[in-house]
């Protein structure tokens, strides 16, 4: 008799990193959209009965909820219970709900009135608005019969499932307990990659009926190949665990990076936070080749002040200790809106006020800044000066390369660069080059201004395929004129972080590799098996090749087959 | 009070203990229109800092020992770590 063997369903989007994980799902039921033609209800009594026994029913909740949590989160979690049993907010649902609107409707309104008068005070209580709109979320889903919004509290290792992930969702994860997260929209370069990224989470995003996944059941997620595998078999658990142990192997490598015959790469760390710098100072990474200031800043709505700056930039100046620190300004705007510089009414906030351009309608905010990076730069000693660069995101022109230039040197910052990641800055990088002392590639939004492509849009995540020969094209220019000026010239975005784009972008001339500190083994790992010479001969192949998947085949046959068995490809 | 003002954990513990009195109790600064003080939304809207001086008021006569303790509660330190949990 035989027994067929059944395969394991698996499901596949967008890998983000090469990490891979195991653990039973748990979805992340989304907000209740309260539908614009709810019914009016015929028995007003009995509406307004169901309103008030929602609300007691979620003040309970939420008080339940705080009792099993954290200090720091049981006082939210008690304050959010008093909202929700707050005689003022049923008065006023039950006053839009005799005027005319429907049980669900009537919550939202009240809540959004509240939430509109807190946004107005700004500070503290605007930054209290989320937890009301926690309140209204449960319970309008209530009313509605649909399930408790957010992932309710993890008990064991999870692999957390969404439609995709707001900024607040992943502030309020568990990370004792998340493993890995997939989500079914959402690109690459999206917020929930780049936070996954960030806390060394393997992730897939765009992966279509990941959320029909029902709780609770095992799933399998390798970032490397952007699957998820639903009730892995056997076999593909042991795999795994081989998996983790090359891993570990690749890890005792901390030798500065270089190919095989010796050609330096600096291999260095991406961080938002000291925190984020103190574990990346931890690993064997070079230094920090980009240091996002504006998540420190993401929570709040009044803007920091020099001296708040200079302790955060100390710090993680600090952690680094000695090692090259590259400080990005703020790169506000677009899907990183900052409370206190976006403007509300951005059509198009990808190609409007962002970045450096702030200078045009918030000037203090940037100048602030560079005064408090100047401030970090000179009590430093002199040794020490050379090791912190300084650069500015979202530059166009030679013109705003120099003006930012000027401004930096003039505040005793004394190594100086901008990002390359609009393709006229790429265009003409020489000329770019020549008013600054460095420049470093942000790959994701160099493809999403190349391609025409939303970086949020998962339908069009194979047009920001960073090995679309275009982007390749312009990352080699922007790298010759590096190499013609004898000056420096890094990639701080996603293709960094994947072991065979580091080859291509080493044989491209690119000088350092900036990622999530987990991504440097494999990189390392790559870059040490193929000499210079091989690596250019792969920039070549990946630049003729007329799309990216044969692009990305050509590298890989040309590359070593030790990196063929390492990465599994 | 909190130099950053009347946080949501202390707001909670003033709204909590004056819905507990049993009395209608108004909080509001001096001058300006009041607001029911069992109300944690009503009393957060007031967005209070500190030093701003508020009066607190009661309906009931019998209710001078419950705003003797509110008072007590307002002008203390909340959000000092450990208080009021």
């Amino acid at each position: 008799m035989t027994t067929a063997v059944p395969l394991s369903p698996v499901l596949t989007g967008r890998g983000v990193g090469y990490g891979i994980a195991m653990a039973p799902s748990v979805v992340l039921a989304p907000a209740p959209a309260v539908p614009a033609d709810e019914p009016v209800p015929t028995d007003l009594d009995q509406a307004e009965a169901r309103i008030r026994s929602a609300l007691t029913a979620v003040a309970a909740e939420f008080a339940a909820q705080a009792t099993s949590a954290s200090p720091v989160m049981a006082d939210v979690l008690t304050a959010t219970s008093a909202i929700a049993a707050d005689s003022t907010l049923a008065t006023e649902a039950v006053r839009h709900l005799r005027a005319g609107a429907g049980p669900a409707t009537a919550v939202a309104r009240a809540i959004e009135g509240f939430a509109t008068t807190f946004t107005a005070a700004g500070g503290y209580l605007a930054e209290r608005v989320t937890d009301l709109r926690s309140v209204g979320d449960r319970v309008t889903a209530r009313l509605l019969g649909l399930p408790t919004p957010g992932l309710g509290p993890l008990t064991g290792p999870t692999v957390v499932v969404a439609t995709d992930l707001a900024p607040a969702d992943t502030a309020a994860l568990d990370l004792d307990r998340v493993v890995a997260i997939v989500t079914e929209q959402g690109g690459p370069t999206g917020h929930t990659a780049i936070i996954a990224r960030q806390l060394g989470l393997p992730c897939v995003v765009g992966v279509r009926g990941i959320t029909a996944v029902p709780s609770g059941t095992l799933v399998l997620v390798d970032a490397g190949k952007g699957t998820v595998t639903t009730e892995p078999t056997t076999v593909q658990v042991a795999a795994l665990a081989r998996r983790t142990s090359a891993d570990a192997l690749l890890a005792k490598d901390t030798a500065p990076g270089a190919t095989a015959d010796g050609h330096p790469i600096a291999l260095l760390a991406n961080v938002g936070t000291p925190a984020d710098a103190a574990r990346a100072a931890a690993t064997a990474v070079q230094g920090v080749g980009l240091f996002r200031t504006e998540v420190l800043f993401l929570d709040r709505h009044d803007a920091p002040s020099a001296d708040e700056q200079v302790t955060a930039y100390r710090q993680v100046i600090d952690a680094m200790d000695g090692r090259k620190t590259v400080i990005r300004t703020l790169d506000a705007g677009a899907d990183k809106p900052l409370a206190f510089v976006t403007q509300p009414a951005e059509e198009n906030p990808a190609l409007g006020v962002r970045g450096n351009r702030l200078l045009r309608i918030a000037p203090d905010v940037v100048t602030t800044q560079i005064d408090a990076l100047g401030a970090v730069v000179s009590t430093l000693s002199d040794d020490r000066r050379s090791d912190v660069w300084v650069m500015a995101p979202m530059i166009a022109t030679p013109a705003e390369a120099k003006e930012f230039a000027t401004m930096a040197r003039a505040r005793g910052v004394a190594t100086v660069g901008v990002m390359v990641e609009i393709p006229a800055a790429a265009l003409r990088a020489r000329d770019i080059l020549a008013e600054v002392d460095f420049v470093s590639l942000g790959t994701n939004d160099l493809a999403q201004y190349t391609m025409a492509t939303d970086r949020l849009r998962a339908e069009l995540a194979d047009l920001l395929d960073p090995w679309q020969p275009a982007v390749l094209e312009l990352i080699a220019a922007t790298a010759r004129a590096g190499r013609d000026l004898g000056k420096p010239v890094g990639v701080c975005g996603e293709s960094a972080a994947d072991p065979l784009m580091a080859l291509v972008l080493a044989g491209l001339g690119v000088t350092s590799l900036s990622m999530a500190p987990a991504a440097v083994p494999g990189v390392r790992y790559a870059l040490r098996q193929h000499t210079l010479e091989q690596c250019r001969a792969m920039a070549r192949a990946a630049l003729d090749a007329p799309d990216p998947a044969t692009a990305q085949h050509a590298v890989l046959d040309l590359a070593d087959a030790s990196v063929h068995a390492t990465f599994d490809q | 009070m909190a130099a950053s003002g009347l946080h949501a954990r202390p707001a909670a513990a003033l709204t909590h203990a004056a819905a507990a009195s049993g009395h209608t109790i108004s909080l509001g600064r001096v001058d300006e229109p009041a607001v029911d003080a069992s109300s944690i939304l009503m009393v957060m809207s007031l967005g209070l800092k500190q030093g701003d001086e508020v009066v607190l008021t009661a309906e009931a006569a019998a209710a001078e020992s419950t705003l003797d303790a509110l008072a007590a509660l307002v002008s203390s330190d909340l959000d000092a770590p450990g208080a009021g949990r």
